[in-house]
């Protein structure tokens, strides 16, 4: 690895001067940069270490709101409460992420600002409609998670901004969600293919209102299957809908054959992945 | 550019200074003589670097000595201080050491686990050293040292 000028500031406020001053790259956990450092793939003159801004720590809940600072762990989110009750499914895909030694340190905005279309938090959190608050000397921005990313690695992005928290409306009423995800393996492996699932539902957790769905890794970013959400908006699931919305969110994956997985096996697995999620409503395995 | 950075290890203060991109494993192995922790594929995969960091688990080959600035550091030098603890003991008497590469990193994975949750199931001890590779035992022998030290405290 090439040595590099290193920054670290401790408040908010000098970090977004740095960044200004300094092509400086941003180092928070480090498990995506110090990989890519150590592979040579990346080579930066300057890092900015923002691991000791303890004001981007949080997840906290406000009027209906839930705002997570971009340097909460992946442990964080497993753990917290208020993530476990109103999105489950992110929690899951927390704890899916990695090993305890890489959640332990690993953050939600790193996850992001990586912009990989397999990144795990990043399927639920669309599934939430989240927006992304970036920040520069000059001003802030607030986007919505889908605008974020436009393509594999890539962001909309400026080099003097600082991404410092994520927030969604929670959503309200009774709940169904999942997160899927195949891999080689349980642990240490990155996603194939990964399937958010949200929906608001009646009491009977039959009925369903509003159905978001995000595919992970099956196209250059994470994507809704919109198809396949209206399909099952405001209606049961039963047995012939969860074959027909798979059948359905197959058809909307538009995955590209790479070193982990073929066109086809994804485009499967994808609908596949949808089942198995909705299936266990069915059997009541989840309520 | 070189920095200096004080770093809390076992209990005691050390200051060095070393290139800005020193890892935190390059620190204890290279710089201060701490060979408990080992590099075994440098990226996060294989937890043969394992150390605990505020108490929690890290891949010490995954962070700059720079991170840790100000943290308490726990390494396998430190936590068999004063004589081997129960967990070291049952990993012997169990078999779960062979080669031995893995047991540091695989130790203080347990030692992380049991200080958050003094009464795992076996379900939590697996996912626990999920980031720990051994390529002898085979887990089996692990996991009976993990239970064998529950058992016995
Ligand atoms: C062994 C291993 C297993 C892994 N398994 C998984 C897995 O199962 N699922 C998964 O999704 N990922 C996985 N990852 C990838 C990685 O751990 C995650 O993407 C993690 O969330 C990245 O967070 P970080 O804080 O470590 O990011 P860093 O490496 O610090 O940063 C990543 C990128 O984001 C930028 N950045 C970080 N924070 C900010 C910010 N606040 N504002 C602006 N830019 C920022 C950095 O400049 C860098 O380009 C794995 C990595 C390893 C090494
Ligand atoms: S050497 Fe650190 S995880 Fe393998
Ligand atoms: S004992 Fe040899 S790798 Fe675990």
């Amino acid at each position: 690895m090439r040595d590099f000028k290193y920054f670290r500031p401790r408040t908010l406020k000098e970090a977004l001067s740095i960044l200004t001053q300094e092509r400086a790259k941003v180092l928070a956990g480090g498990t995506d940069l110090l990989v890519k450092m150590k592979d040579g793939l990346l080579r930066p003159e300057s890092v900015m270490d923002i691991s000791f801004l303890e004001e981007l720590k949080f997840i906290r809940e406000e009027e209906g709101m839930v705002t997570i600072g971009a340097l909460a762990t992946h442990s964080m989110l497993e753990r917290s409460p208020i993530i476990n009750t109103k999105a489950p499914h992110l929690a899951e895909a927390s704890r899916s992420i990695g090993s305890p030694q890489i959640r332990n340190v690993a953050t939600i905005g790193g996850n992001i600002v990586n912009a990989s279309p397999a990144g795990d938090s990043l399927p639920p959190l669309y599934t939430l409609e989240a927006e992304l608050l970036l920040e520069s000397e000059k001003g802030s921005r607030i986007v919505a998670i889908e605008e974020f990313f436009t393509g594999p690695g890539q962001s909309i992005i400026e080099p003097h901004e600082l991404l410092t928290a994520i927030r969604f409306k929670a959503p309200r009423g009774e709940l169904l969600t999942f997160f899927q995800k195949l891999g080689q393996r349980k642990a240490l492996a990155i996603s194939k293919v990964s399937v958010a699932f949200l929906a608001t539902c009646a009491a009977d957790k039959k009925f369903l209102r509003k159905v978001r769905i995000a595919l992970g890794a099956v196209a250059p970013t994470v994507i809704r299957a919109r198809e396949v959400e209206s399909f099952l908006e405001n209606g049961s699931i039963n047995e012939e809908m969860v074959d027909l919305a798979a059948k359905l969110c197959s058809e909307e994956a538009r995955p590209i054959s790479d070193i982990r997985s073929t066109l086809v096996y994804r485009k499967k697995v994808t609908g596949e992945l949808l089942k198995r999620g909705l299936s266990q409503f069915i059997e009541g395995v989840i309520s | 550019m070189k920095i200096d950075i004080t770093l809390r290890i076992n209990g005691r203060s050390c200051t060095l200074s070393v290139p800005a991109k020193t890892t935190l494993l390059e620190a204890l192995r290279d710089h201060l003589g701490l060979v408990g922790a080992k590099e075994g594929c440098g990226k996060g995969e294989c937890g043969a670097c394992t150390v605990l960091v505020d108490g929690k688990a890290v891949n010490s080959c995954l962070m700059l000595a720079a991170q840790a600035e100000g943290k308490e550091i726990l390494t396998i030098e430190g936590l068999s201080q004063g004589g081997p603890t129960p967990l070291q003991r049952a990993f012997v008497e169990e078999g779960a050491v062979q080669c031995g590469y893995c047991t540091p990193g695989m130790i203080m994975s347990c030692e992380a686990l049991l200080r958050e949750n003094p009464n795992p199931s076996e379900e939590e001890i697996k996912e626990a050293i999920s980031g720990n590779l051994c390529r002898c035992t085979g887990y089996i022998k692990i996991l009976r040292a993990v239970k064998k030290a529950l058992e016995e405290r």
